[in-house]
């Protein structure tokens, strides 16, 4: 992943500005900074869910540049603006937008195993609406290493959860450090310390 | 085949959840009996003429789509679920998927008013060309459904929803609904089926062009 002189404004207000960043596979970078310094915006324009006011970020897999309509299949995210649907339960909500994401070789069996990693299986089949704040991170783990992604992007990574929960957090941090890019926005020093890298903004 | 199994996997989706939810179907289904018996009520023993009956029966069709439509993508982000399709749907695929849906609920939706106007206004609701009516009411439910699908895109992005609707919703389709209402009175009257076709012709160009330019925009309605 590679983000050059990336600038995000809004309505004339700089968020950020010349952000660059370049990732390989193992690599992993923490994104810190004061409240309101645009790690989340920042996180949605590497992401692919908002577009940069100016720069631009492009993608590889195998050396080959991806496309931005293929990124889906390569990336996960965790964060406190994403939600899950309440009305259908945790397996549900995960068989379903694996299917919408048309993800190939998820089946039953790996659905089974995300939500015994994130400790969901017992609660698979009650709607997400009964969940905790914390099982519902959980969820939201189980959802974005569900296909497998080369790039996982945290943003909060511990919000909700309780010891289980970070230590859970920590074992999906070391299983995707082996096989792909990291990146964490976080305020916390702990957190940050788990990549091998940082890019504090705001700074000026 | 990609884009096709997720459209078909997110119109699964919207069809499950609204039947769980009823966010759409209570408030579509509500508005169409209140909005009957009003005009039964106003009407009394009048017995009144064909062009009225059709104009009533659209204006009803038309506030009846405005209480619901929407949901389809105010639902979303009122939960803070847009961006989680976001993340695994291409904007092709979101569209096509609203789509359909909107056509599914409009159809239905118009299905039920027929229905209800038929029982209701049975000596002066006649429809004597019936292949007229047909047409009309599919089509027209594909441009209603059309339209109101990417302004719906648009409105889920505004702060004042309910309001913003209908009214940016009525001149964009003010072309289909006197052509609907016009093709409508003459199926009452019983006209032959070819004195329609230029009405006929009309709706699917407005289907078209709509759905079209729709496609084209809705990339940069959804994404920012």
């Amino acid at each position: 992943m590679t983000a050059t002189g990336v600038t995000k404004e809004f309505n004339r207000r700089t968020i950020f500005r010349d952000v660059s960043i370049s990732l390989s596979q193992g690599e992993s970078l923490a994104i810190t900074g004061r409240n309101g310094s645009g790690k989340s915006t920042l996180v949605k324009v590497v992401a692919g869910l908002l577009s940069a006011t100016r720069g631009k970020v492009e993608y590889a897999v195998d050396g080959k540049p991806l496309e931005i309509e293929n990124l889906r299949y390569h990336i996960g995210l965790v964060s406190p603006y994403l939600q899950l649907y309440d009305e259908f339960s945790g397996s549900e909500n995960l068989e379903l937008l694996s299917k919408i994401r048309s993800d190939v070789g998820i089946d039953s069996g790996r659905i089974q195993q995300v939500l015994e990693t994130v400790g969901l299986w017992e609660r698979r089949s009650d709607y997400v609406r009964t969940y905790s704040s914390g099982m519902k991170q959980r969820l939201k783990y189980a959802f974005a290493v569900l296909h497998r992604p080369s790039l996982l992007i945290l943003d909060e990574p511990t919000s909700n959860l309780d010891h289980d929960g970070i230590a859970m957090v920590k074992k999906v941090v070391d299983e995707q450090k082996k096989q792909g890019v990291l990146i964490v926005a976080t305020n916390d020093a702990d957190e940050a310390g788990w990549c091998s890298a940082n890019i504090e903004l705001g700074k000026h | 085949m990609s884009q096709f199994s997720g459209t078909y996997a997110l119109i699964r989706k919207d069809i499950h959840s609204e039947l769980r939810t009823r966010y759409a179907l209570n408030a579509l289904l509500m508005f169409v009996v209140t909005a009957v018996a009003t005009i039964l009520f106003a009407l009394r023993s009048d017995q009144p003429t064909s062009s009225v009956l059709s104009g009533l029966y659209w204006v009803v069709v038309f506030f009846t789509a405005m209480s619901g439509l929407s949901r389809t993508f105010v639902s979303e982000e009122e939960r803070g679920t847009t961006m989680t399709l976001q993340l695994v749907a291409s904007p092709s695929t979101v569209y096509f998927a609203k789509l359909l849906f909107n056509t599914v609920l409009t159809f239905s939706m118009t299905i039920a008013v027929t229905i209800l106007y038929m029982t209701v206004f049975s000596n002066a609701f006649v429809i004597k060309t019936f292949s007229i009516f047909a047409g009309t009411v599919v089509l027209g439910s594909l441009g209603f459904a059309s339209a109101s699908t990417i302004i719906a895109a648009i409105v889920a992005k505004a702060n004042t929803r309910g309001t913003l609707y209908p009214v940016l919703s009525f001149p964009i389709l003010i072309v289909l609904l006197m052509t609907v209402m016009n093709a409508t009175t003459k199926a009452l009257d019983g006209e032959e089926f070819t004195s329609a076709l230029p009405d006929f012709q009309i709706l699917v160009g407005y289907f078209l062009a709509m759905t079209g330019g729709s496609y084209l925009l809705f990339e940069y309605v959804w994404k920012d």
